[in-house]
């Protein structure tokens, strides 16, 4: 077996054992083989990713069974391995090796450990399966697994009715986008005869019924395929219309969070849009609705990270914000940009929540960023932590986001796609991200200490250089993971020469995007003072209406209630009584029924019986003879 | 000595039959319940023995030994189980037993 074929493997080992042995594994034993797994898998995949770069073909198979076939189409269970695929898998194993470190000291005392770490390598797998699938049914198959994942982790802990229900949400939110992605591989099928990726991409570009509308349809099959895709992809990466259940899913334990809902599996919208890019460069109506959701999605998540109390919830905002930079990229035809700043957030969004875990330890369970204060002094090398990858969110330049963004931005003004008005967006972004980055620092690290003065500093974390190491991994990897360019453009297919513009771009946009995140330093350093300088007057969130509307996510979860969830509830209510249900409960009444008069007959009395017998034979005797 | 037609041995052993069999459902005592059950078997006896004696065959006769047989094989259970029914219930009465209710 190949060593590609044994990635997965050993996630998988890892689970089946911990699952089977559940709680008789020692903390030891469980962490030993969980880490340990992810260690063997981050360390192949570094090997595996050697060889690819130093190897003559840039593709890398790994032909395992045929799963099923339709037709002449043929569903193998096998690995494809190029850059990107290379790209992710190395996020994956790498920052996914580094959060099972951290998570095996953050949940130590939690009682239900092994199920936790047999959850996270089971996750790891899904996610595995879903960056190397050479078709897309094995793609859906890591895709619903990494879903199933992101349920059982996000209500980890299920005892509170809260975590239970965002679990719930997150299931069904993302499962609306899963069904319009199943109908779009229908659609390719229908339409391309075929299932397989790199078939379907190049079989997008040659098929003509493919792309052209045919006789009575306004839009030709390319158009829908893509925009069905681009409702997986929205659902899965918490873009515009499906994004309400990322900030609810920080009810999860905090390297959940940073595993799966900053670092892996929000992003997997991002890598379906870049790995079915000869789909999408057939319909660039739909390239421009993914540019576009992007940059509303990053504007609409910017200003409500601005309002939140809750340090892992301003967390689950940027990153909403920051998939909408991905998906404005990958909009704007800029997959490179797009996968590389998917990179790059992996790494600094890991780090971000994990020293947000670290901190949330140390304040025993404290999320209220009105509640810590003055953390610099008491927390210096986690604070020091968090201000770097705050610097890479903010594209501070020199750090890898800075790279990363800067790639994106500057694609955007020419793009045929997208344009100047989104590329004042991504700026626009760009000054809010620096603004909330800086209004979370304050009120974390800086101003007065807000909790209880005899509130000791837990040294759970103080004591333990194995967290820290992972940490300062992660902080190096998102101060220098920059410099590493990700050269991805042999690998995508260019536009269609008829839609290249040319337009070109003014000299001062560079400029204007590197000195934003400045902008929006030194107005936060004057406008957010009295969260930074330590005074006695009390600080508390603010109640006025126009924040708690921000808070609440700019009330898209009051509108899905009301339009969405309130009457559904209703016509439930109303039909309460399944109507169809009494249909078919006729039968069993009838049923109901002849049970009753036979059991009437069965007294028990042995009298009844012989008088029975006696009777039935005469009867009997009477009809055969008469 | 005079034949005795067949007709009026069935009849005779008709009633028999029915009043054994009228004896088993009406009488609450087992243990009447298990004479009637005697009469209803030796009523079968005496069909046997008359149509034997008309055919001029020892078949009948044959089969009466045996219904004789079952008939004291099953009274030698009949006998134990009413006894234990005594022990257990303090009482012949049949109409206890009711257990297999539906």
């Amino acid at each position: 077996m190949s060593l590609l074929a044994s990635l997965p493997l050993y996630p998988l080992l890892s689970f089946l054992i911990l699952i089977s042995f559940g709680k008789r594994l020692s903390w030891v034993m469980a962490s030993w083989v969980s880490v340990g797994a992810m260690g063997a898998a981050a360390f192949c995949s570094m090997f595996l990713v050697n060889q690819l770069s130093t190897s003559d073909t840039s593709v890398i198979t790994a032909h395992m069974w045929q799963w099923f076939s339709i037709g002449s189409a043929k569903v193998n269970v096998s690995f494809y391995l190029d850059a990107l695929s290379a790209v992710m898998i190395l996020v994956v194993t790498g920052v996914g090796f580094l959060i099972h470190l951290f998570a095996a000291i953050y949940m130590k005392s939690d009682e239900n450990f092994t199920r936790f770490m047999a959850y996270m390598n089971l996750f790891i797998v899904a996610m595995l399966v879903l960056v190397l699938a050479d078709n897309l049914v094995l793609l859906y198959l890591g895709w619903e697994g990494v879903g199933l994942c992101s349920f059982l982790l996000i209500g980890f802990w299920y005892q509170e009715k809260s975590n239970v229900l965002a679990a719930r949400k997150a299931f069904i939110v993302t499962r609306i986008g899963d069904t319009a992605m199943v109908i779009g591989l229908f659609l390719l099928f229908k339409s391309l005869a075929s299932l397989n990726i790199a078939e379907i991409n190049q079989l997008a570009q040659t098929t003509i019924s493919f792309t052209s509308n045919s006789m009575n349809a306004a839009h030709s099959d390319a158009y829908w395929a893509a925009l069905l895709l681009l409702g997986g992809a929205v659902g899965k990466s918490a873009q515009l219309p499906l994004q309400t259940w990322l900030p609810d899913a920080m009810a999860g334990p905090t390297p959940v969070s940073a595993l799966i809902h900053a670092a892996t599996m929000v992003t997997a919208g991002v890598y379906l849009i870049a790995r079915m890019n000869g789909v999408f460069l057939m319909a660039p109506e739909v390239m421009n609705y993914v540019a576009w959701l992007g940059g509303i999605t990053l504007l609409i998540a910017g200003v409500a990270a601005l309002a939140q109390n809750d340090i892992k919830r301003v967390l689950a905002y940027s990153t909403m914000s920051q998939i909408g930079y991905m998906m404005l990229a990958l909009g704007a035809g800029a997959w490179s940009a797009g996968v590389f700043h998917l990179m790059t957030h992996a790494f600094f969004k890991a780090l971000l929540f994990l020293t947000a875990g670290a901190v949330i330890l140390a304040l025993h369970h404290q999320q209220d960023i009105f509640k810590m204060g003055g953390l610099l002094k008491r927390l210096p090398v986690e604070a020091t932590l968090f201000l770097v990858g705050l610097a890479c969110l903010i594209a501070l330049p020199g750090t890898s986001g800075f790279f990363s963004k800067e790639a994106i931005i500057a694609s955007l003004w020419s793009s045929p796609t997208a344009g100047p008005s989104l590329w004042w967006c991504a700026i626009l972004g760009a000054l809010l991200t620096s603004i909330y980055s800086c209004r979370l620092f304050f009120l974390a690290f800086l101003g007065k200490a807000r909790f209880p003065e005899n509130l000791v500093i837990s040294d759970h974390i103080e004591t333990n250089k194995l967290l820290r190491g992972a940490l300062f991994i992660l902080a190096l990897l998102s101060l220098f993971g920059g410099l590493v360019t990700v050269d991805l453009s042999s690998l995508f297919s260019s536009y269609k020469p008829s839609v290249v513009s040319s337009i070109d771009s003014p000299s001062w946009l560079h400029i204007v995007a590197i000195a934003t995140p400045f902008i929006g330093i030194i107005f936060s350093w004057f406008y957010y003072r009295r969260y930074r300088i330590v005074t006695d007057e009390p600080l508390t969130a603010s109640h006025s209406a126009w924040i708690v509307f921000c808070r609440n996510g700019l009330g898209f979860d009051t509108l899905y209630s009301t339009l969405l969830i309130k009457p559904y509830c209703f016509v439930a209510k109303l039909n309460k009584n399944d109507l169809f249900d009494q249909i078919l409960m006729l039968i069993a009444w009838y049923v109901r029924i002849w049970r009753d008069i036979l059991s009437v007959s069965q007294s028990g009395s042995l009298r009844w019986f012989a008088a029975a017998f006696g009777l039935s034979l005469v009867g009997l005797i009477c009809v055969v003879t008469l | 000595m005079t034949e005795i037609p067949l007709t009026h041995v069935l009849i005779l052993s008709s009633l028999l039959f029915i009043i054994g069999f009228v004896g088993v459902v009406v009488r609450k005592n087992t243990l009447f319940m298990l004479m009637s059950l005697e009469v209803m078997l030796n009523a079968v006896g005496v069909a046997f023995i008359g149509a034997g004696s008309v055919w001029q065959e020892a078949d009948g006769q044959i089969m009466f030994m045996l219904v004789l047989t079952l008939a004291a094989a099953e009274i030698a259970v009949g006998l134990a189980l009413l006894i234990r029914m005594q022990r257990r219930y303090r009482t012949l009465n049949i109409d206890v037993l009711n257990q297999m209710k539906g």
